[in-house]
């Protein structure tokens, strides 16, 4: 058995009601859990994207991946490793706003991370930070040693480093 | 001169289009695809429709089934005999949960069917409305496709979809949920066939070189072992499938979904593979250099344990379906597309030969199985009557012509062990999903598909009573099945199990039966009851001679069990033959 690795999986669809349920059941149905989902506009027009990170072997992976290219309303679905992708991750941290003006550390904190103060008001300051895994993990440390009020992460997306031909594709299709 | 063909044109267009409602567009789509039955049960969401099949009913037949599930295995047996699209129609709510398990049995056998229900109105969408149940996302994991309609002018489009996808490529169920309220709104009705989605493709391209390289390791062989399934069958590749079997002389074995491709009597038809299958061709599986699997998807109910699965052979995979290559067997060569084409391209890329030492060592291990298993089946010395004996007497009644319907147990095994076939599809079962309770509702829609053939149901007396409702569907639309119910007063199939893995510890196996002849004379079925061997043979050719719907019960040994068998997690060459 080989082992369970990250992969970042992108799935080029229709933009149909109903598909993220039946792409969702594939892994349910494997008891595989999903780490992260994104889906947002693709660089077609009427073509949605979606970019899912799961844990699985690389065996699983390239079953799941046919079993996702079965559904009708999916144009083709693709799975990479890390190192194949340009990638990135952004998260939220809300924290009282005491803190900012009182313990200089947060300022170089935000420093140090490549961070950004996106809000402040007399109550709460908001912190976002874009970027690889480990650097919102190193971030997250940090700050985790103050008290923080919130704290979200949104899913993975990612650009592959080879080209990924849909439009063709599509043209092939409406050809 | 342009102007004046402009006009026209725009008259033809407007001519085309017609001011319909929902509901009678419904009809409309399916009567542009062929349709002439339909099989459903009527309810408050789907009225609307209901309402305008009353006006269509010379056009397009509605069979009333007593349950919904009854209808959508009806569906399963019109589309099975036929080769057709069964169709389906249920109201909301319990209607279409109803559908569910047909749903789920046509998905994992690829039976095209299209089912249609009835959605509480738009407005209600989402309020726990009466009979409101979020069907699509039920029914997503059992169909090949669903979508949900709220508007009318989308009933054209989609239903034209919901056609093309579950009859082209690998076959399967699709379901169209559609509010009241579209069904009731008005609209241009105009329909256009739908033959391409951009992002469907039904039938793989065949990669270049994959067919010399499937004819290079078949012509080198020595000990080729064709395993076939139903997709020579959905495929209609029965020709170009015994053209290359017989050109390159391979001995061929089938799975339950793929009998009758070929017919049981032809030289080169080695018998059936999986747990219950025949004992060469399970042993040989671990002999052969190259196993060719011609639309099949490696069960797990035919391959026993993976790891010791034809692990000396070559394996070539002729499929349709992408994701069945690799899935469960690692291919050597994958010839992906439609059989009814590859094989067609395969055939003179093979050598003309024969390999009739290796067909030998079939026939010797049959002589085996013969011994142990088949002359006790079939000529037993004990006073109770076999299951198999009732399964030859109807081939002799028949000629071997029978579309045979068979539910799920031990008599659905001995269905598929001993019926003799000379036409295809001719086999009809629940394979996949292992469904008590399909026959008797997949046999009315057999025979309605067609009605110049005769068609058998052989059901037990546990799965018969899991859908006996539909008895109500024979007597009111006069469809002339026979019935057979091999009676052994056990679920049989769990029995066994019970017998030889847990002790003998029968829980909850043993069933105590009502008047079985009663209650089919209570529909007016003309019925009878065999507990002696001497009335057997007769008992069968009166119901064969019936013209009418007919009920046979069969009282057959309680604790016989079918053997040969693989138990679970044992390789096909362990497969005991007691």
């Amino acid at each position: 058995m080989s082992k369970e690795i990250i992969y970042t999986i992108s799935i080029y669809t229709e933009n149909n009601i109903g598909l993220l349920n039946r792409v969702s059941a594939i892994f349910q149905r494997r008891h595989i859990n999903i780490e992260s989902i994104n889906s947002s506009i693709s660089e077609i027009e009427n073509v949605t994207k979606w970019t899912i990170l799961v844990e699985v072997t690389e065996e699983q992976m390239k079953k799941v991946i046919g079993q996702i290219e079965k559904q009708v309303e999916v144009i083709r679905a693709y799975y990479h490793t890390d190192d194949e992708i340009i990638y990135q991750e952004s998260c939220l941290f809300k924290m009282k706003s005491d803190l900012l003006f009182e313990t200089p550390q947060i300022q170089n904190i935000i420093k140090e991370n490549n961070a950004q103060l996106v809000t402040v008001n007399k109550d709460f300051f908001v912190i976002e930070k874009s970027g690889r895994k480990e650097e919102i993990e190193t971030l997250y440390n940090a700050l985790n040693t103050y008290e923080i009020l919130q704290f979200t992460r949104a899913g993975r997306i990612a650009v592959s480093k080879e080209r990924m031909e849909i439009s063709k594709m599509l043209n092939l299709f409406n050809a | 001169m342009k102007e004046t063909q402009t006009i026209n044109k725009q008259k033809e267009d407007l001519s085309s289009t017609k001011r319909l409602s929902g509901a009678e567009a419904i009809i409309k789509c399916l009567l542009a695809e062929g349709v002439d039955t339909i099989f459903g049960y009527p309810g408050g969401a789907i009225m609307p429709l209901y309402d305008k099949l009353y006006g269509y009913q010379n056009q397009l037949k509605h069979v009333l089934t007593r349950h919904e599930q009854g209808a959508t295995h009806a569906a399963q047996g019109y589309a099975r005999i036929s080769g057709k699209c069964g169709v389906v129609t249920a109201t909301s709510g319990p209607g279409a949960t109803n559908l569910v398990t047909g749903l789920a049995d046509a998905q994992i056998d690829s039976t095209p069917m299209v089912c249609i229900t009835g959605q509480v109105a738009s407005h209600l969408l989402g309020t726990d409305a009466f009979q409101e149940t979020d069907i699509v996302g039920i029914s997503t994991p059992v169909t090949k496709w669903n979508h949900q309609i709220t508007k009318a002018a989308d009933i054209p489009s989609v239903l034209a979809k919901a056609f093309y996808i579950a009859k082209s490529g690998r076959p399967g169920p699709v379901l169209i949920d559609i509010t009241k309220d579209a069904q009731f709104e008005e609209f241009d009705f105009s329909y256009q066939k739908c033959n391409h989605i951009r992002s469907y493709v039904p039938v793989p391209e065949t990669k270049s070189g994959s067919i010399k390289a499937a004819a290079e390791l078949i012509n080198n062989a020595k000990k080729p072992l064709i395993v076939w399934g139903q997709g020579v069958i959905l495929g209609e590749a029965e020709a170009e499938f015994k053209a290359v079997i017989e050109k390159a002389g391979i001995p061929s074995a089938w799975t339950i979904l793929g009998a009758s491709a070929l017919e049981t009597s032809h030289d080169l038809n080695v018998g059936m593979v999986g747990m219950h299958g025949n004992y060469a061709p399970n042993k040989l599986t671990n002999e052969c250099d190259v196993l060719i699997a011609i639309g099949m998807r490696f069960d797990d109910r035919v391959t026993g344990d993976l790891s010791r699965y034809a692990s000396q052979a070559k394996v070539i995979h002729f499929e349709i379906d992408p994701a069945e290559v690799n899935k469960n067997v690692k291919a050597d060569v994958a010839v992906l597309g439609n059989v009814k084409d590859t094989l067609a391209k395969l055939l003179p890329e093979i050598n003309a030969t024969n390999h009739n030492a290796w067909l030998q060592e079939f026939k010797d291990l049959y002589a085996i199985e013969l011994e142990k298993v088949i002359n006790d089946d079939l000529k037993p010395e004990v006073a109770e009557i076999t299951m198999a004996e009732v399964i030859e007497q109807i081939n002799i009644q028949t000629d071997a012509k029978a579309a045979i319907v068979s539910d799920v147990g031990q008599h659905q095994m001995v269905a598929c062990r001993y019926a003799k076939f000379k036409e295809t599809k001719s086999n009809i079962t629940s394979g996949g999903l292992g469904t008590m309770g399909f026959a008797l509702p997949a046999a009315i829609g057999a025979k309605i598909a067609e009605p110049n053939r005769e068609v058998v149901a052989i059901i037990g007396d546990g799965g018969y009573q899991m859908t006996i409702q539909e008895l109500g569907t024979i007597f009111q639309t006069k469809t002339p099945v026979k019935i057979v119910v091999l009676n052994n007063e056990f679920l049989g199939m769990v029995r066994q199990w019970q017998q030889l893995f847990f002790d003998k510890r029968y829980a909850s196996t043993e069933m105590v039966n009502p008047n079985f002849v009663k209650i089919a004379e209570g529909y007016s079925i003309e019925a009878k009851k065999v507990v002696k061997r001497e009335d057997l043979a007769q008992a069968v050719e009166d119901m064969i001679k019936s013209k009418d719907a007919y009920f046979l019960e069969v009282m057959v040994g309680k604790e016989n069990n079918v053997f040969p068998m693989i138990p679970t997690g044992a390789s096909v060459s362990e497969i005991r033959l007691e």
